[in-house]
């Protein structure tokens, strides 16, 4: 039946949750890319989820890096002239 | 064309990263702003992967300047085959793992690889309707809040960054060094593969197993707010 063909391809939000680091580094399948992507269109909390994932990665973007210290810093610069010199 | 010359004839670059040959050649002619700006750029991806190995930070910081002492030994002789970052996090690798030897401490890469075994739901489940539900199973049985009335500032806020500073803080080290070096350091995967030694899947699978610990943390964080 067609509607029973249709209904096994579906992916349950349970299923798609799993999914999404691996949509966003555009390492699906075609098929599989276009399931995920036919769920999200009809179905508002996964792409709330969705949108709190893009959040989550835009918000430990803001997160600051260690700085280098100073005198680590000058010490490598010294390493670095030295090694010029010879 | 001097440089050209000298580099041409000291050792054969490969052209696989060709944007690295810049730098290198710049490195080789002592251009002391090219090398502070890297080094500068790499301490703290580099201190985090020494950590793994060495697991206190006096060390890890000791083991990057070494790591440093070791390119330049080496930078004559770099061909360009991997990409010049690679090539540096490899220096560490071993740096870091002679060190740790040295001190006694088993070398965790077998433990880093292995971390992805165990099942972990990227969401409770919990919170959706079971697979026997008649009408939606597997479908949200709790839905997930919008956060896009939350103002910026205050996502912003020195709290938020503490809740995801322990939330990362609080992750396996195979996780938490993933998702610093992607998400918080900008590395692409394929670099990030390459630093760690690990396949594509698998640092795929740490990484969005930490990401969906950080939106976990950020969800309660975000939720008991509005409540207050």
């Amino acid at each position: 039946m067609i509607m029973s063909g249709t209904e096994s391809e579906w992916l349950t939000c349970r299923e798609l949750i799993e999914l999404v680091t691996e949509y966003f580094e555009g390492a699906m399948a075609p098929g599989d890319r276009l399931r995920f992507e036919e769920h999200v269109a009809v179905c508002p909390p996964c792409r709330a989820h969705l949108r709190q994932m893009r959040e989550t990665i835009r918000l430990l973007g803001e997160l600051t890096e260690e700085n280098i210290p100073p005198r680590a810093r000058d010490e490598l610069l010294g390493a670095f002239r030295d090694w010029k010199r010879t | 064309m001097l440089r050209e010359a000298i580099s041409g004839s000291n050792s054969p670059f490969v052209l696989a990263y060709p944007a690295d040959r810049r730098v290198v050649e710049a490195l080789r002619a002592g251009d002391e702003e090219a090398f502070t700006s890297l080094v500068t750029e790499l301490y703290s991806p580099l201190l985090r992967v020494a950590m793994i190995y060495v697991g206190n930070r006096a060390v890890a910081e000791e083991v990057v300047q070494e790591t440093w002492v070791g390119v330049l030994r080496g930078l004559d002789r770099f061909e360009g085959r991997s990409s010049l970052k690679t090539w540096i996090f490899r220096i560490l690798t071993n740096t870091a793992k002679t060190r740790a030897e040295r001190e006694g401490r088993t070398v965790p890469f077998s433990a880093l690889a292995g971390e992805t075994e165990e099942g972990e739901a990227a969401v409770d489940p919990e919170r959706f309707l079971g697979a026997d539900h008649a009408a939606w199973p597997g479908h949200w049985a709790t839905y997930p809040a919008s956060w896009a009335e939350i103002p910026e500032q205050r996502l912003l806020s020195s709290e938020v960054r503490a809740v995801i500073e322990e939330a990362v803080e609080a992750l396996p080290a195979s996780q938490r060094t993933v998702i610093r070096l992607r998400d918080i350091e900008g590395f692409n995967s394929e670099e990030v593969c390459g630093i760690l030694d690990l396949s594509e899947g698998n640092q795929r699978v740490l990484l969005h197993r930490a990401r969906s610990k950080v939106r976990r943390a950020l969800e309660a964080y975000l939720a008991v707010e509005e409540e207050a």
